[in-house]
């Protein structure tokens, strides 16, 4: 018995909805970001899921640069939340609502 | 065999996002998140991809998560924070209405589509790694390069955002002179 495809879209749809609630609800910036992974996450799920019922190598190719999309967007986000705490703002994304310019 | 891994998997990494999204302690929410990458591994490993079972634990689990982490000790958050966004009803509204599009999409779309030349016997026969690295440095050799530039701009990029500012105070000071 295999599992079907409407399994492992059903999982990535449950994940990705769970990450977009955390990016709106949640406060804290770190948790936003971590919330943006967990929806990159369902993103690779799906693309690898159809990769393999659709018998084709382009979807784990796609999913390789999502994850080094990840990678540079967590290491600019994490910069940027940095810089924020050192000018004495806190993390919290309701609170950083001035620009310099 | 493999639905009851892939119930496992996929229970766990539902269970572990709910964690992330929902803990309060910004650590713990860490800890759920790698709880969830190493799960999601698992999920790939049920579909031959093996390949990016480890990248998945050597980027996401290994590189990335650590970078969070560190950040989050580094930065000491206060305990004391609120919780909720102040104008989450509002966001609430727009995740459930982006939500019941998603379930509308998704119950409308059809699966099928034209099978590629990848099928599970040739994907076996000399392994994921094998089959990826012919695609990657073949047809997409072009968005490969394409993402080694970007990791280069994203590094020079967090450097220049999370370095000391020392230049600025000197010229300050012979401005006062």
């Amino acid at each position: 018995m295999a599992v079907p495809l409407s399994a492992y879209v059903i999982v990535s749809a449950v994940l990705f909805v769970t990450g977009l609630i955390g990016v709106l609800i949640r406060r804290n910036f770190i948790i936003v970001l971590m919330s943006v992974e967990i929806m990159l996450n369902a993103a690779n799920i799906n693309l690898v899921a159809f990769s393999h019922y659709l018998e084709s190598m382009a979807g784990q190719i796609i999913a390789l640069f999502v994850i080094a999309i990840a990678a540079g967007e967590a290491a600019v986000g994490l910069a940027i939340i940095i810089v924020v705490f050192r000018g004495k703002i806190s993390t919290n994304v309701d609170e950083m609502n001035l620009l310099k310019w | 065999m493999v639905p009851i891994f892939f119930v496992y998997f996929s229970l766990a990494s539902v269970v572990a996002a709910v964690l992330t999204v929902a803990l309060r302690n910004p650590v713990h929410c860490g800890l759920a998140l790698l709880t969830l990458l190493l799960h999601v591994a698992g999920l790939f490993v049920l579909l031959n991809a093996e390949f990016l079972f480890a990248v998945q634990i050597i980027v996401y689990a290994g590189a990335i998560l650590v970078l969070y982490l560190f950040v989050l000790m580094l930065l000491n958050l206060k305990s004391d924070e609120r919780y909720l966004h102040t104008k989450y009803a509002v966001m609430l509204f727009a995740a459930i209405a982006v939500c019941g599009e998603l379930v509308l999409l998704m119950v409308q779309s059809p699966f099928g589509g034209i099978k590629g030349d990848a099928s599970a016997e040739a994907v076996l026969k000399d392994g994921a790694s094998y089959a990826v690295g012919i695609k990657m440095f073949g047809e997409y050799l072009l968005p490969f390069e394409i993402v080694g530039v970007f990791l280069l701009g994203a590094i020079i990029g967090a450097i220049v955002l999370a370095k000391t500012p020392t230049s600025a105070e000197p010229q300050g000071r012979l401005r006062e002179l």
